[in-house]
């Protein structure tokens, strides 16, 4: 009698645990969903903003047709990426695209003096930015995700469970490795 | 980080307890004063201010902190878009879970503060003067220090002591104003009612003349210098651009002057405490710059972490070499903090610092041909030495010690901006 009522009881206690764990893990997966969920929110903003900014800048720049063509195509190639991966790379692409577009504006001061340009600059580069902060976060959160998965006792509950780890969201623009110069004038 | 805002929380109710306690034994000693046994109807008014005193701070502090600078609120689809952008890009990096509420205020001052109870129930104000005068990224800088201070929960405990203790410095100075200086009128008045009234003017005149100073005193010693570290290191992290809180810092500085509606108790709130001459007269002399570490260090610090990854690892090393002291964050307080990769600044600035930049080329000529000769830190500023002077000399930016042009420790960047001149 004893003895089963022991069973029982360490069964019982198992269980408990097993459930805290699979509590705590379902709140830190959605924690990554929730902040992957801000950074898709601000690259939709972006490839809403991109059409606009190509439309506004196509009168201005007769001789840039590649550039623009450039940002279009890895704006499309973005919208349709469906993993994490596949995003890293589309949106590092359009990254890239867009930076050389800033670069090229430098010599249209016609452009550069439009109100509607100056306005979707400001957007941009603000999209811009938080989808870098948002990323930030989102990467602490996987990081945080992913470790718990697979400590012990953790990862028998993740097995059972079926929390898979998650892929980190990188974008790899030339600036963003470069050092910042710092002027002091 | 739990462990600050464990910190604040604690400090909070040690605030409310110590002015609690001391409203109720200023009211005792009222009523005992006035009428003998009346003692205890004193201390319950002395509870009951405190109460109420707490329940504006609490639930209306930012309101009235607001109110009270003359803010105005900035909803979203106004004009003033890149504050909104860039408060939203600093709520997205610190993960705040809503957006604070941002004010305005009208003064050519540049200067900001935050207030507020709560990271949900926050607010961040910034003037005018400091939009006109910040380009993006020393914006960045500012904001990102506000939101460092919702973070931290700073703002639920300066908005207290700038509500509650701030409250009863001004109504122990108005009224010992009119008590002092309507004096004669008031004895008049009080020989018609009787004796009772007058001698209770005079001993609550009495006792608000030595409570008063010591109230608006309370503010400044409440006011710890450490969490104007520890927001600079929060800003340094999200921006992952240290320099431009900097520079940002360097310009506000540079053109303080007194504004136009700043109350003595908010002195502590704002990102460098403004000038202002009632501050003076209800601080006393000396006070006024120290509820805020000096500005310079705080830039030093800033500016010396600039070369590295960003973390508060990095940023308290920074202090330490600046400041001789140790410990701003405990240990394990860093435990699992992240260190993060510096960024490029804002693309539109580059044109202007190419232009700067060739303009500097020919300066740099001239100076040498006057015997000057140029020594670059680590920081990446550059600086003129005159031929005579040979002892070493430390950076005037940073503090760390530079010897002679390219000796020193080299930055790439800058000795390879500092070669054609040569």
């Amino acid at each position: 009698m004893i003895p089963a009522l022991i069973l029982l009881g360490v069964i019982g206690l198992l269980c408990l645990v097993g459930v805290v764990i699979y509590n705590s893990l379902v709140r830190l997966r959605n924690e990554v969903k929730n902040a992957w969920s801000q950074i898709d929110v601000q690259l939709k903003r972006r490839h809403d903003l991109i059409p606009n900014l190509v439309e506004t800048a196509k009168g201005y720049m007769k001789h840039e047709q590649e550039t623009l063509t450039r940002i279009t195509e890895a704006r499309n190639l973005a919208r349709g990426a469906s993993s994490v991966g596949d995003a890293s790379k589309a949106e590092s692409a359009l990254s890239s695209a867009l930076g050389q577009f800033f670069v090229v504006v430098e010599n249209y001061p016609d452009l550069k003096a439009n109100q509607n340009f100056l306005s979707l600059q400001e957007e941009l580069t603000s999209t811009e930015n938080k989808i870098g902060f948002a990323r930030q976060f989102y990467n602490d959160q996987v990081m945080r995700y992913n470790t718990s998965i697979q400590q012990i006792p953790r990862n028998i509950v993740a097995g059972i469970g079926g929390f898979q780890a998650r892929e980190f969201f990188e974008i790899k623009v030339e600036s963003e490795r470069e050092v910042p110069k710092i002027d002091f004038s | 980080m739990w462990e600050i805002v464990r910190a604040n929380r604690r400090r909070a109710a040690v605030l409310v307890g110590v002015e609690t306690l001391l409203l109720a034994g200023v009211g005792f000693a009222f009523g005992e004063a006035l009428s003998p046994g009346a003692g205890l109807v004193g201390l319950g008014a002395g509870l009951a201010l405190a109460l109420v005193l707490f329940l504006t701070g609490y639930l209306a502090g930012d309101r009235a902190l607001l109110a009270l600078s003359g803010a105005r609120e900035l909803t979203p689809g106004h004009h003033r878009h890149q504050l909104l952008n860039v408060v939203e890009e600093m709520k997205i990096a610190s993960g705040l879970p809503v957006m604070p509420r941002v004010f305005i205020i009208d003064d050519d001052v540049p200067n900001a503060f935050a207030c507020g109870r709560s990271p949900r129930h926050a607010a961040v104000a910034v003037t005018s003067g400091l939009l006109k005068r910040l380009n993006r990224d020393e914006l960045q800088g500012v904001v990102a220090h506000e939101i460092g201070h919702v973070v931290n929960r700073d703002i639920l405990y300066m908005t207290l002591v700038s509500v509650m203790v701030g409250a009863v410095a001004i109504l122990a100075h108005v009224f010992l104003r009119s008590t002092l200086y309507g004096g004669v009128r008031m004895r008049t008045q009080g020989r018609r009612q009787g004796g009772g009234a007058q001698v209770a003017f005079v001993i609550l005149a009495v006792v608000l003349a030595v409570l008063a100073p010591i109230f608006a005193r309370l503010v400044y010693l409440a006011v710890s210098r450490r969490r104007e570290y520890l927001a600079d290191a929060s800003a340094a992290v999200y921006t992952r651009y240290p320099a431009g809180l900097a520079s940002a810092l360097e310009k506000i500085t540079s053109s303080q002057g007194k504004m136009a509606r700043s109350a003595p108790a908010m002195a502590p709130l704002y990102i460098v405490p403004p000038e202002s001459r009632s501050l003076a007269a209800a601080g006393g002399s000396g006070s006024l710059w120290s509820t805020h570490p000096p500005t310079n260090q705080r830039i030093a610090i800033l500016r010396s972490i600039g070369d590295g990854r960003i973390s508060y690892q990095a940023y308290q090393e920074a202090f330490t070499r600046a400041s001789k002291q140790k410990g701003l964050y405990s240990e394990g307080a860093l435990a699992g903090s992240r260190a993060v990769e510096p960024r490029a600044p804002a693309p539109a600035e580059k044109k202007k610092k190419e232009q700067k930049q060739r303009l500097r080329q020919v300066t740099d000529l001239l100076w040498q041909l006057q015997g000057f000769r140029f020594a670059t830190c680590a920081c990446g500023l550059k600086f003129k030495v005159p031929g005579s002077v040979t002892r070493s000399i430390s950076c005037p930016r940073c503090g760390r010690p530079v010897t002679e042009s390219g000796a020193g420790p080299k930055d790439p960047d800058s000795s390879e901006s500092a070669a054609p001149a040569r």
